[in-house]
């Protein structure tokens, strides 16, 4: 069997991280193809219920990453989206998701050589945790959920 | 049910040559709601968005995705598509397979799967889109040049040329910034306040121009054509209008043994005092931690001898709020400090000096009078080595980049020694000569050729004392790294140009990007030079990386007519990508339980608390409201929200989970 | 009583046995006992890592294994070249897993991560008020601080100091006393990897060592490491041979010239060891601090003779 290969989603910035991954792009640095990135106004939008379904729509890890501190777009996203982060963390650790699963991280605009050493380095990690298989007696009803959700 | 239609780019082989677009094009008509699904070569061509239009019209389509490249780089050209053909634009969405996908991964099935589930999650989101209009903004047609340097000045005087007001600060006592302390320029060896100083003049006299020397930016609010600006007067202890310049305060002050700022700490000046005798204003201030007066309490001396009584020592700092429509970055840089070189003995050896010091020695108007003298005992020296690259392009200094302008200025600063003392030696040791430019390169051979300046490629390890001698230690590996020991009278390091001081905490206050280095970062690196990822703000000169004078200014204008572009619309509009507080029917009006707790979240205060009305008055319920106008579509407040009853605009709840859900 | 781990490693035993005695001398005045790693081998310095890869880390790993199986998570190590090999050693192990699973096999020891290599200017710079109360004598002299190449390089790795201008030295002899003279020669290369194979070349490159530190006005050189020392009294006939000289100047380690300080008897601290006698010119009381714009060229005549 093939070594196993994680599913990363990564949760955004459009200002900061988004466009540092844009660089990496351009710059043409190759990172593990896992993540799957979704476009966010800001790391203050990102509702850590989206963490959840992530991880329930089969993902074994996330990225979350925006603006490093001081540098947020809207002045404070970021600080809500990090003290969001510490109440939700005792939270994971309540439903017995390994905390090690979600990576926060902080890329520039500026640097894309950073993202994808950060998009690397979550891979490997999570590669090691295995797969997270916690929510798959839950797949029955979140397949429900997807038929209503196509109509 | 929906209508989409896919439309996959190759972008030549950029995108199909890692990702097999025909497959992905393949497996998103399979997609239920998927009516239309093609791939094409250069989608973002003329037929490219023709292929989309007639889709848009023929199939009825509700919703498009378009595969290419980043929607930072083609979302408007795209969404203009489906404007054209009456699709409202909010209903198309860009997947990123370049950027993403095809340029960071090896070709393989994986990447191709990865290709396939970002359309898929597009198509999901785009499914849910709604039809947004985009948001009307008045311009105010006014511009907040940050920076006098030869940026500043370019950029201030082409937008005022345009016929717009525009504020220019400055945090120095005078504009002219670091161009004021050159000597000649390469690669024509003109005078650099010959040139420069007519500029200066010109901008102080401008009727458009509003200027503030020793100033700050204390904070900048709003948005693009809408920016609310404070600017912190600092007190210059002399009255401006008062004051005629006629320099008698600074010839009396007794503190005269102050290190000057724009001698480069090679000359002196008085505690009150002008920077230069062509400075703009020509007004002095003074400086409170050397004033006698300030110091001790008594002095005073200024204020006896001034003949029109302009001195004011209980002068404070003033707060002026403005308001424009753009602000232009021109902030400029820094030489590296002393503390980098060690091993050169720099800051240790009054005898090894940066480039911006010899730009001073060599200055008719510099402490020597143009003379070539070394500071410490003030001979003219018989062998001068350049070191060139002195931290650029040294990454055990932490410093990557090249600072692009060293080269050149080394070989100028070799050729007028040269020019100054025809039988002295001169010396470059150099890593690579970048003189890529107009009459660059022919400027560097003429150095070499006509003026005998000694080229040596090979860097210098250690330079020390010995017995009134700088030991110059170098290698020249065109030589086969033969050790090359250089007995010098004077060494001149083209240290790195850095950031300016201040840099990040200035593009915290503006939420501009920046790198690593403290530069400020342009929106895109070729496509949009003068831009930042912030709309409005606007980038001129060395602020954004080291460069020479003739890109300098031709940025600044660049910059200049971005904001002349700006200006020039009647109204702008704003991407609709607002919050907004759910309205239902009665009997329960909105979702919103009127907590609160949004409000103070909300960085722009665009949370307001409504009162829902009966017709006859009574007040039914509370609820949250946003005010369109000041909301920049962050967000916070939605994944804040406890009841869900706010939503952001093209990033709905719905949306975004409807998107992971295919991922 | 604060104990420490100690790897004295192969000099300090052998050619360099007054800095072992010197540093035994000058600890209890500090308060610190020494621990051996237990059952030490070769730290491999000058020869392992020109040869074998593996090898050259996994003789540093066996040690550090077997300081943290003994509980020691400060090391000392007076050796610079030991040092350097240390410090390399553990970079290269965190930097990469497989390698560090591979070395695990071949000493049979699990490498974890909790040991802390100290070079003898960290370790005395920690306990600067230690050396400082118990300076008796001050050694007021002009010295020449010689840190050499292996404490700071390469810099990314060492993370020491400054790496072309450290001053840890510096700040030490100053604190007990001494006038540490500004210096161009602070991290030069002695030649000590050339011993062997170019010894001509080693009196050359070490002979600039000690002329531009006798053109500074020290009185003493002072250094942190065994190759320094060898290079620069062991060879001082060679060197004065290639210079045409007669250099009389010695050469301390920081731990004698401390002990000196402390009061302790020459005896004590090996000084009869050296090869150049350690001599100070008698009628200098307090050192004259030498700028460097003016080197004292008073002391120069003091300190050479032409051969």
């Amino acid at each position: 069997m093939s070594e196993f290969e994680p599913k990363i989603i990564a949760f955004v910035c459009n200002w900061c991280t988004y466009a540092g991954a844009d660089l990496t792009g351009t710059s043409r640095i190759k990172y593990a193809s896992n993540v799957r990135i979704v476009r966010l106004p800001c790391t203050g939008r990102i509702d850590f219920m989206l963490l959840m379904k992530a991880f329930s729509r089969g993902a074994d890890g996330v990225i979350v990453s925006g603006c490093h501190p001081n540098d947020c777009h809207y002045t404070s996203g970021n600080f809500h989206a990090r003290r969001r982060w510490i109440v939700f963390k005792s939270l994971l650790d309540f439903m017995g998701i390994d905390v090690r699963r979600i990576h926060f991280a902080w890329v520039s605009a500026a640097e894309g050589a950073k993202w994808a050493e950060v998009v690397n380095s979550v891979v490997n990690d999570v590669r090691a945790l295995g797969p997270y298989d916690g929510y798959k007696n839950l797949a029955p009803i979140a397949a429900d959920w997807r038929i209503q959700d196509a109509g | 049910m929906s209508r989409i239609g896919v439309f996959i780019c190759h972008c030549g082989e950029n995108i199909n040559g890692t990702v097999d677009c025909a497959k992905v094009a393949e497996a998103a008509s399979r997609v239920p709601g998927v009516s239309h699904s093609v791939d094409y070569k250069y989608m973002c061509s003329d037929p490219g968005q023709s292929m989309i239009k007639e889709a848009i019209k023929e199939k009825k389509l509700t919703g498009v995705v378009v595969g290419a490249c980043s929607p930072r780089m083609h979302e408007p050209t795209f969404r203009r598509a489906c404007a054209e053909a009456g699709l409202n634009p909010y209903l198309c969405e860009m997947a990123n397979l370049r950027e993403h996908c095809s340029w960071v991964h090896e070709k393989s099935e994986a990447t191709t799967r990865k290709a396939v589930d970002l359309i898929k999650s597009m198509i999901e989101k785009v499914k849910l889109n709604q039809p947004l209009q985009p948001i009307k903004v008045p311009v105010t047609r006014a511009a907040l040049v940050l920076g006098g340097g030869i940026a500043g000045i370019q950029a201030s005087l082409d937008i005022a040329n345009a016929g717009h007001q525009v504020i220019m600060v400055e945090r120095e006592p005078s504009i002219g910034g670091h161009m004021s302390q050159l000597s000649e320029t390469f690669p024509t060896l003109d005078c650099s306040q010959c040139i420069l100083t007519p500029r200066m003049v010109e901008v102080a006299q401008h009727p458009n121009i509003t200027l503030h020397t020793y100033s700050e930016l204390e904070s900048l609010e709003g948005f693009i054509g809408n920016f609310k600006a404070k600017i912190r007067n600092k007190a210059r202890c002399v009255d401006e209008k008062l004051c005629t310049g006629c320099g008698m305060c600074a010839q009396k002050c007794p503190t005269k043994k102050i290190s000057s700022e724009f001698n480069a700490g090679l000359g002196m000046r008085s505690a009150i005092y002008v920077p230069f005798p062509q400075a703009v204003p020509n007004k002095p201030v003074i400086d409170k931690d050397h004033c006698t007066f300030f110091q001790k309490g008594k002095c005073k001396v200024c204020e006896k001898v001034c003949p029109t009584k302009a001195i004011r020592y209980d002068q404070e700092d003033r707060i002026i709020d403005v308001e424009v429509g753009a602000v232009v970055l021109a902030t400029g840089f820094d030489v590296l400090g002393t503390d980098f070189f060690p091993e050169y003995g720099y800051g240790r050896y009054k005898d090894v000096i940066n480039g911006l010091q010899f730009e001073r020695l060599a200055s008719a108007s510099g402490p020597t009078l143009g003379v070539i003298k070394r500071p410490s005992d003030g001979k003219v020296p018989e062998t001068v080595v350049f070191v060139a690259c002195a931290g650029s392009r040294d990454p055990a200094k932490g410093i990557e980049y090249c600072s692009k302008i060293c080269c050149m200025y080394t070989a100028k600063h070799a050729m007028l020694y040269k020019h100054k003392v025809h039988e002295g030696s001169a010396y470059v040791f150099y890593m690579d000569i970048r003189a890529g430019g107009k009459m660059y390169d022919e400027f560097v051979r003429r150095a070499i050729e006509e003026d005998d300046v000694k080229y040596v490629r090979g860097r210098v390890s250690r330079i020390y004392e010995e017995d009134g001698k700088l030991v110059v230690k170098g290698a020249d590996t065109l030589l086969g790294h033969e050790p090359l020991e250089i007995r010098a009278d004077l060494v001149v390091l083209a240290t790195a140009g850095v950031a300016s001081s201040g840099a990040e905490e200035l593009a915290q206050k503006l939420h501009v990007s920046y790198d690593s280095h403290h530069f400020f970062a342009e929106a895109h690196p070729k496509l949009r030079p003068v831009e930042t990822n912030t709309a409005g703000i606007f980038l001129a000169g060395a602020c954004q990386s080291p460069r020479d004078i003739p890109e300098t200014v031709s940025q600044a204008s660049g910059a200049a007519s971005k904001v002349a572009g700006l200006f020039s619309q009647e109204e702008l509009t704003r991407e609709p990508l607002v919050a907004v507080v759910n309205r239902t029917a009665p009997p329960l009006y909105s979702t919103c339980t009127g907590c609160g707790l949004c409000m103070p979240a909300c960085p722009y205060q665009a949370i307001e608390m409504e009162e829902i009305r009966t017709r006859d008055g009574t007040v039914v319920k509370v609820a949250a409201k946003v005010n369109p106008g000041l909301c920049q579509g962050c967000g916070t407040c939605v994944a804040l929200c406890r009841v869900k009853a706010i939503d952001l605009q093209g990033y709905t709840n719905e949306q975004i989970y409807a998107e992971l859900m295919a991922l | 009583m604060t104990k420490i781990g100690y790897y004295p490693g192969c000099s300090l035993l052998g050619t360099a046995r007054e800095y072992d005695e010197s540093l035994r001398a000058i600890l209890p005045r500090m308060g610190v006992e020494l621990v051996d790693v237990p059952d030490w081998n070769c730290c491999g310095a000058s020869s392992a890592h020109m040869l074998n890869h593996e090898l050259s880390l996994s003789l540093p790993a066996r040690i550090l294994s077997s300081a943290e199986n003994k509980g020691i998570t400060d090391m000392l190590v007076p050796c610079a070249a030991c040092y350097n090999r240390f410090v390399m050693t553990i970079h290269e192990l965190n930097e990469d897993s497989k390698l560090r699973a591979r070395v695990a096999d071949i000493t049979g020891l699990d490498y974890r991560g909790t040991i802390h290599p100290l070079n003898i200017l960290e370790f005395l710079e920690k306990r600067t008020d230690a050396v400082k109360a118990a300076t008796a004598l001050p050694f007021e002299r002009n010295v020449a601080c010689y840190y050499g190449c292996l404490l700071v390089r390469p810099p990314t790795v060492m993370k020491f100091d400054r790496s072309e201008d450290p001053r840890t030295m510096d700040d030490l002899m100053s604190a007990v006393g001494a006038n540490p003279v500004d210096w161009a020669f602070k991290v030069e290369c002695c030649g000590a990897g050339l011993s062997i194979t170019s010894p001509a070349l080693v009196g050359k490159l070490s002979g600039r060592i000690i002329e531009n530190a006798v053109k500074s006005g020290a009185e003493a050189i002072i250094v942190a490491c065994p190759l320094c020392h060898a290079n620069l009294d062991m060879r001082r006939s060679a060197i004065n041979k290639a210079a045409g000289k007669k250099y009389t100047v010695p050469v301390l380690y920081i731990t004698q010239a401390v002990g000196l300080a402390m009061g302790l008897k020459e005896k004590e601290l090996g000084l009869h060891r050296h090869l150049v006698k350690v001599r100070f010119p008698a009628d200098r009381g307090a050192a004259q601090a030498p700028t460097h714009a003016q080197p004292a060229a008073d002391s120069e005549p003091a300190q050479t003779e032409e051969a």
